[in-house]
């Protein structure tokens, strides 16, 4: 009933289900043990080479963006983050767009639909600076070398009140349900 | 937060490209000169001092599952409450107060389309606010992590 997707840009490669049970453990994290892969394949019955071809697999095709270490920026003296958003004509969205992530302090950068007349806004990033002053400066350093006219909105972040990996199979969907959700919990806010 | 200089290089230099290798820990230890108990231990200490979420996978979105990114404008007096009832959520996995009239962002994951539009629903239903979803149409950044500066 409920499967994970896999809408590959031909449409023809689909995840078999031993690659679900691997995402659904993968998805909060690596064991931090000295044969980690070991360990994730025999929750799944899987052996610890099948485990490493699988991921390397879901790397060249694109599911996995990036692994290895996922910082908090925040923790670690990044205390002024903000999501910049942009209202830019739809013809130029691309370039802005392309523009804006090649700054080292970009780290998400995406076109989102608007949602008039409360959202006019169609493009996102997050930067990030270690106090509101540099975030700021960060900004128009990026307005000016990309030209930017459009209106733009800052939300600088406050409490963050949770941050995990994602969770695309619930927990009632999974035969692995046991091994893939924390706890539902709520952060305390810092 | 004090680290050292291990533990720096540790954060910034493998943020992607993790080994695949049966010994993954082991390989990060001999490219800094240390043992595989060394990066296990600093691993875990980071990891409890909340410097880094885990070590694990970023998923591009929409290839693994569907998601959206989700606003709500929330009373003031009433924030705390609400985020605590869509931090519970399993599909929610980022929960962020931020500074505009919409200020409750999160971002909700789902293994398809019906799921995420139940979801949505049912957190509208049991908050009792409008949740504005803003899916993503074009990613134009390529991830490689995050360049850390240290002050």
């Amino acid at each position: 009933m409920k499967t994970v997707q896999l809408s590959d840009k031909d449409g023809t490669q689909l995840l078999d289900e031993q690659d679900k049970a691997l995402i659904s453990l993968i998805q909060s994290g690596l064991p931090i043990c000295s044969r980690p892969y070991q360990s994730l394949g025999e929750q799944i019955h899987m052996t610890e080479d099948e485990v490493i071809a699988r991921i390397q697999r879901l790397q060249e095709t694109g599911c996995i963006k990036r692994m290895g270490v996922i910082v908090r920026h925040r923790e670690l003296g990044y205390r002024a983050n903000a999501m910049v958003v942009w209202d830019v004509p739809d013809e130029k969205v691309s370039e802005v767009g392309n523009c804006l992530s090649q700054f080292e302090f970009v780290t998400l950068c995406y076109r989102r639909p608007r949602c008039l007349p409360d959202w006019p806004y169609n493009l996102f990033c997050m930067i990030h600076g270690h106090s509101r002053e540099e975030a700021l400066q960060n900004l128009e350093q990026m307005i000016g070398q990309c030209k930017i006219e459009s209106e733009h909105k800052v939300l600088f972040s406050r409490r963050c009140f949770k941050q995990r990996g994602a969770v695309y199979q619930p927990e009632a969907d999974s035969e692995f349900a046991g091994t893939i959700a924390a706890p539902r919990q709520t952060n305390g806010a810092r | 937060m004090n680290l050292t200089a291990i533990e720096k290089r540790l954060l910034n230099e493998f943020q992607h490209d993790f080994p695949l290798v049966p010994r993954p820990y082991a390989e990060i230890a001999s490219s800094l000169g240390v043992s595989e108990e060394f990066i296990l231990e600093a691993l875990e200490k980071l990891q409890k001092a909340k410097a880094i979420s885990r070590v694990g996978a970023v998923f591009t979105p929409n290839r693994v599952g569907v998601s959206t990114l989700a606003a709500m404008a929330v009373p003031e007096d009433r924030l705390d409450e609400i985020a605590g009832i869509v931090s519970e959520y399993v599909e929610v996995n980022h929960n962020y107060e931020r500074e505009h009239d919409f200020n409750l962002w999160f971002v909700l994951t789902a293994a398809n389309e019906e799921h995420l539009q139940d979801v949505i629903g049912d957190i509208e239903e049991n908050t009792g606010y409008k949740l504005m979803s803003l899916p993503l149409q074009e990613d134009y950044h390529i991830d490689l992590g995050f360049n850390l500066q240290w002050t």
